[in-house]
């Protein structure tokens, strides 16, 4: 019988992360896509890491950075209370860091194909940019949008590699769907192997497709 | 009374070209910027808006400081209370014209406003419509009407009407001149159109690669040009037809037909089949070498 926790804790943790995402996500494009600092290229670069980054160089350093034999890893257990090695909390971070690309970057192209007289237009009218960014901006970039939330979604869903170096193989904590194939595969318990992959496969398929059928205009009224 | 003086180096399409005027505009004035893409017009109006900041001068605007480089004050667009008509309308497409209205107020300003401006445009029957499905002249016109909600003293306009057909043209140009009057505004419209001006403006701004060359009425500088006779034909006469507030000729000159504007003084002395002399000043004319 398949043990459904591993499945719904993606799903957790795939929610939580796609939430926090765009929420920092938001502000971070509305800078890139308008700011005329020097320092903008070297925050993209920064934000695209995760693209061509192994997986595991991420969590590496995050376990790194976070084990609580390391001074900061300390301070945030003695100060915060935050254990981010081996928790779910740990996994939120990680996979944010992870999908962070898949959100910014098709907001942040969403805003810079927006026309520029909007934001004028919206300024000439004494909106402040946080207004503009908000009433006019975004609601006119919603396949970006949700193009960017699926995308981190699916992204979270299908990651394997930070998920095992900072948040290990612990039952209902952080053994998610896909490292439970590994463990079951490394088992030689390949049905099971095989239900968890299945049923990825088709999620994935269908959350992607649903993107592309919403931002084709074959499902009216939604998205554009 | 708006006082500016802006300087900036602008990259035009022959390369770097310093922009550099300095005028006194007084208030209720309706004036046009006129001159050849690239002199500068955009720019101005742009400096004047705060979208775009020049790298030295001032901008007084009834005595408010807007803009002054050696004071380092530079006011965001937000804070100057200047209306500003794009090309583009720049409705915003995620709002009915209505809302889109309602977006323009201030915080606590009254309502009433609006219904006056939907009145005057005639906007009633459009107003619940999103800007994508009206026409470049309904959507100009909304965008006009938008412009006006805050009561902006200055109202800018750029090239608002060039992407409109004639006649859509001149209903909107109509609304313009009733606006401007109505709320007793200062306009400055870019506009390449002599018919367009010579209805609209008082006064002409005729800029030429960055310069001021002419601040004058546009009959002074559409009409009373001097002959040099650097190029002078004659010919005949053939049609006079009249289109908005400006005349066409057809002129048979050896064996070329021509079309010229001509203005209504002009026409009255004029009948088909005389002989005219015509001249032109031809600042830039195309030379090419024949085989």
């Amino acid at each position: 019988m398949l043990d459904w926790q591993p499945i719904i804790l993606t799903f957790q943790l795939a929610f939580v992360t796609t939430c926090l995402l765009l929420i920092i996500s938001i502000p971070l494009a509305a800078w890139l896509t308008h700011t005329k600092r020097k320092i903008k290229p070297v925050i993209e670069t920064l934000v695209s890491m995760p693209l061509v980054l192994p997986p595991t160089v991420l969590g590496f350093y995050l376990l790194v950075v976070f084990s609580p034999a390391n001074a900061f890893g300390q301070w945030l257990d003695t100060y915060l209370g935050l254990q981010l090695v081996f928790s779910f909390e740990g996994l939120v971070l990680a996979s944010m860091l992870y999908s962070l690309p898949f959100m910014v970057q098709p907001i942040q192209s969403g805003l810079s194909n927006l026309p520029a007289h909007f934001r004028e237009a919206s300024f000439m009218l004494g909106k402040s940019y946080s207004t503009t960014l908000f009433r006019v901006l975004l609601p006119n970039i919603r396949p970006s949008l949700l193009t960017g939330i699926v995308l981190a979604f699916a992204h979270t869903i299908g990651e394997f590699g930070v998920v095992l170096m900072i948040g290990g193989n612990i039952p209902g904590k952080t053994k998610v769907a896909s490292i439970a194939i590994y463990d079951e595969v490394e088992a030689l318990n390949y049905s099971m192997a095989n239900q968890y992959s299945l049923f990825l496969f088709v999620i994935s398929f269908v959350i992607l497709l649903m993107v592309y059928l919403i931002n084709g205009g074959y499902l009216k009224g939604f998205g554009k | 009374m708006i006082d500016f003086q802006l300087k900036k180096y602008l990259d035009g399409p022959q390369g770097k070209m310093l922009l550099e005027v300095q005028a006194q505009i007084s208030p209720g004035t309706f004036l046009c910027l006129y001159g050849e893409s690239g002199a500068g017009k955009s720019s101005i109006l742009r400096m004047l808006a705060g979208l775009m900041s020049p790298q030295e001068g001032y901008i007084y605007m009834h005595k408010t400081c807007l803009f002054a480089s050696e004071k380092q004050i530079n006011l965001r667009p937000q804070l100057r209370q200047i209306g500003f008509l794009f090309q583009e309308y720049a409705l915003f497409p995620n709002m009915s014209v209505r809302q889109n209205m309602t977006y323009a107020l201030k915080k606590g300003q009254n309502k009433q406003i609006i219904e006056d401006l939907i009145e005057i445009t005639a906007l009633g029957d459009l107003q619940h419509r999103r800007p994508g499905t009206l026409s470049g002249g309904q959507q100009q016109r909304a965008a006009l009407a938008r412009t006006l909600v805050q009561q902006p003293s200055l109202l800018l306009l750029d090239e608002p009407l060039s992407a409109l057909d004639r006649s859509m043209r001149n209903t909107i140009q109509d609304y313009l001149l009733d606006l401007h009057r109505k709320y007793e505004l200062t306009t400055i419209l870019v506009s390449h159109d002599v018919g367009e001006i010579i209805k609209l403006a008082d006064q002409v701004l005729v800029l030429e690669k960055g310069k001021i060359s002419k601040l004058a009425t546009p009959l002074e500088v559409f009409t009373h040009r001097q002959i040099s006779g650097k190029f002078q034909f004659t010919g005949e006469l053939l049609e006079i037809s009249q289109e908005d507030v400006i005349y066409v000729l057809s002129i048979l000159i050896g064996r070329h037909l021509v079309k010229v504007v001509a203005d209504k003084s002009e026409v009255e002395q004029l009948t088909v089949g005389d002989r005219v002399l015509l001249a032109s000043k031809a600042f830039n004319p195309v030379i090419k070498k024949l085989e």
